[in-house]
């Protein structure tokens, strides 16, 4: 068991002909993951990776030829928006978007639209999902991370493999690690993820890695408190970020007071979370 | 980014909201010249990006031309928080019977945009929002939707707005709606919105911040970025697709990844240090990018040692370390560097660097304590 993403994925991935969109299709490949199809507006009845990969001009298309039942967007920021539209118009349940850059305005309108078609999109600005040694849709390096009991969800890319790559030190491994993404509105949040893990067979104990902006880490302490009954442990980034300045993520940033380090570990270790000073301290604190 | 007081209203204007008449100048000569053209009393107000102009004395009334001339003179000469005014605009002065707040920003938590509204404007909503929260109107829009008429109506209600000011009011929200959204705003501003002596509503003071994410499709709203009110380094950066703040202590960081920049700050304070920066790389970055990086942290005089931390996922270590050293090769700086590489390729990188003289650390702690140390040497 896992969360979101197992074997039985069947992946489109959208701009499949650009740098980022081939190569990750071809790491996604060699992890495991069934890529079944890809789209490119121009390029359809073409094959990409020695003739491994279908493309396909229109999601529609794609998933009719191929049964994809989740799919994952490398399209530039301007074009990402409609991207996720148009996965949702063919039917496909969970989207995620790796591109970093889509303007919030977008978000809240792609959110309010996938939200009433109950769509499920994971990020934008993330770097995807990892079930070690089973699938593996987006960017996390498969390398870094092995199998076990351990859900991680993360706002973060590098920081995340930061983490997995500690625990693998010590010989911990992830049942499944999600990026939710660093921006401001995003479709898939702590709460839907510590839900996700608390009901997965497979997950003993969670990491969740916040930083700075936003309330989803007061909201996730208030959920753990009343509703969890697996052990989490945080870390969160940004404790020495200045107020009003985005800290590279788009969601990254102190506003009006609020949205600090300080009270999210608050809040987290009020509720009996252990919160982590620094990254490697985090498999001391799940032991 | 944001924009200037002067900027605002003139967007607002295109939009049908009213503002008052008036220009921007850069010398008092000018100020005097507009104030002239206007005729009657005036008000001189500093054009700097931050708040609490009025309070700082960035904002004053003059009766004639003569006076506009002296009050911009002394304004013109003025710091506020740290910003040099460079511009002021000068405004008819209007009579003012009351001042409304009216601003719309996104709303994070709802993922909506919302519609905030007060009666008690003038002040800085977040001091309101602290001091009387129940006297804070706010309606969430569908962004799907946009506005409703009725809405309109719900905040003119909300604040106890007379009813004869409802259809003006009403358009006004239609307009500032159409800012937002035309814009791609993170938050549009009037405050105040007052309504005059004479009846009528007027939009005194205006403010909007813009989503830098949307600016790609706005190329006339990104040239009204004033580059003089960021750090110079902060404007470099931006050339290079780098992300940087500068902070104020000497430990530079230079790292890949938003939340590991964080991080590494963190752990330098952590540790006794006081970081310089935040810096994110990137993923893949090449030997350009890292010099410019390096020139940009060493502009800083108070840098005293560098820490690169960087985690090779997708980025190879081994190709990170090469960016390294080709920029170490152009920019040649002389204080203490401290580098961990981590991930994949990480042991061949590590043997790259050995031979440059820089002290290399395996945990992100021992980094840490390595860089802390090394500036204080």
């Amino acid at each position: 068991m896992s969360i979101l993403v197992d074997k039985n994925t069947r992946l489109l991935v959208q701009g499949i002909t650009g740098n980022e969109g081939l190569f990750h299709t071809q790491q996604m490949l060699a992890y495991g993951t069934k890529v079944v199809s890809g789209t490119r507006p121009g390029k359809g009845g073409e094959w990409v990776l020695d003739g491994k990969v279908p493309v396909f001009d229109s999601c529609k298309a794609a998933v009719d030829a191929t049964g994809a039942n989740a799919s994952i967007i490398f399209v530039a920021a301007a074009f990402a928006p409609d991207a996720i539209f148009e996965a949702a118009d063919a039917g496909i349940p969970f989207i995620v978007c790796i591109t970093e850059g889509v303007a919030v305005q977008d978000m809240m309108r792609v959110r309010e639209y996938l939200d009433q078609k109950q769509v499920r999109l994971l990020g934008p600005n993330c770097p995807g999902l990892l079930t070690p040694g089973e699938a593996k849709v987006g960017i996390i390096p498969g390398n870094i991370a092995i199998p076990g009991d351990v859900g991680v969800v993360s706002r973060s890319g590098t920081l995340t493999y930061e983490v997995l790559y500690a625990l693998k030190l010590v010989g911990m491994g992830a049942s499944t690690c999600v990026g939710i993404g660093g921006d401001p509105i995003n479709g898939t949040n702590f709460i839907d993820c510590l839900t996700m893990f608390e009901d997965d067979p497979r997950t003993e104990k969670i990491v969740m890695i916040g930083e700075i902006g936003g309330t989803d880490e007061e909201k996730a302490a208030q959920f753990i408190a009343s509703k969890m009954t697996k052990p989490v442990v945080s870390f969160i980034a940004g404790q020495t970020a200045p107020p009003g300045k985005r800290m590279g993520h788009a969601g990254a940033i102190i506003e009006g007071g609020a949205g600090t380090a300080a009270d999210k570990v608050k809040a987290l270790e009020s509720v009996g979370v252990k919160v982590a000073k620094h990254p490697e301290e985090i498999p001391s604190l799940l032991k | 980014m944001k924009l200037h007081e002067y900027q605002s209203k003139q967007i607002f204007a295109k939009y049908g909201i009213p503002i008052p008449k008036g220009r921007v100048a850069a010398t008092a000569t000018e100020a005097k010249q507009i104030a002239e053209e206007l005729g009657g009393r005036v008000v001189v107000k500093s054009q700097v990006l931050v708040g609490g102009r009025g309070k700082a004395g960035g904002i004053r009334l003059a009766k004639t031309a003569k006076e506009a001339e002296e009050v911009a003179n002394q304004i013109l000469r003025m710091e506020i928080k740290g910003l040099p005014v460079r511009k002021v605009l000068v405004d008819q002065a209007a009579n003012i019977d009351q001042e409304i707040y009216l601003g719309i920003t996104n709303d994070r938590a709802a993922r909506r945009p919302v519609f905030m509204a007060s009666a008690a404007g003038g002040v800085e909503i977040e001091e309101v929002a602290r001091t009387n929260p129940e006297k804070i109107i706010k309606v969430h829009i569908d962004p799907l939707l946009g506005l409703r008429d009725y809405q309109a109506r719900d905040i003119a209600i909300g604040i106890d707005l007379p009813k004869d000011y409802w259809k003006s009011f009403g358009e006004i929200c239609r307009g500032l709606w159409r800012v937002y959204v035309e814009c791609d705003a993170t938050l549009v501003e009037i405050n105040p919105l007052v309504i005059l002596k004479e009846k009528t509503l007027l939009a005194l003071d205006g403010k909007m911040l813009l989503d830098d994410n949307a600016l790609f499709r706005h190329p006339d709203l990104a040239e009204m970025r004033d580059v003089d009110e960021e750090a110079p380094a902060e404007t470099e950066a931006r050339k290079y697709g780098l992300s940087f703040i500068k902070l104020d202590g000497n430990i530079g960081c230079m790292v890949n990844g938003a939340g590991l920049a964080m991080t590494t700050m963190d752990i330098v304070k952590l540790f006794g240090g006081d970081p310089a920066n935040f810096l994110d790389i990137g993923g893949g970055a090449g030997a350009d990018k890292v010099a410019a990086a390096l020139r940009i942290i060493l502009s800083d005089k108070n840098v005293k040692a560098i820490l690169f931390n960087v985690f090779g996922g997708i980025t190879r270590c081994d190709e990170v370390a090469r960016g390294i050293l080709s920029a170490l090769d152009e920019v040649k700086p002389t204080i203490p560097m401290v580098v961990r590489l981590v991930g994949t390729n990480a042991e061949e990188g590590r043997k790259l660097l050995a031979d440059a003289h820089m002290i290399t650390a395996e945990t992100l702690a021992d980094a840490a304590k390595k860089s802390v140390a090394a500036a204080k040497a």
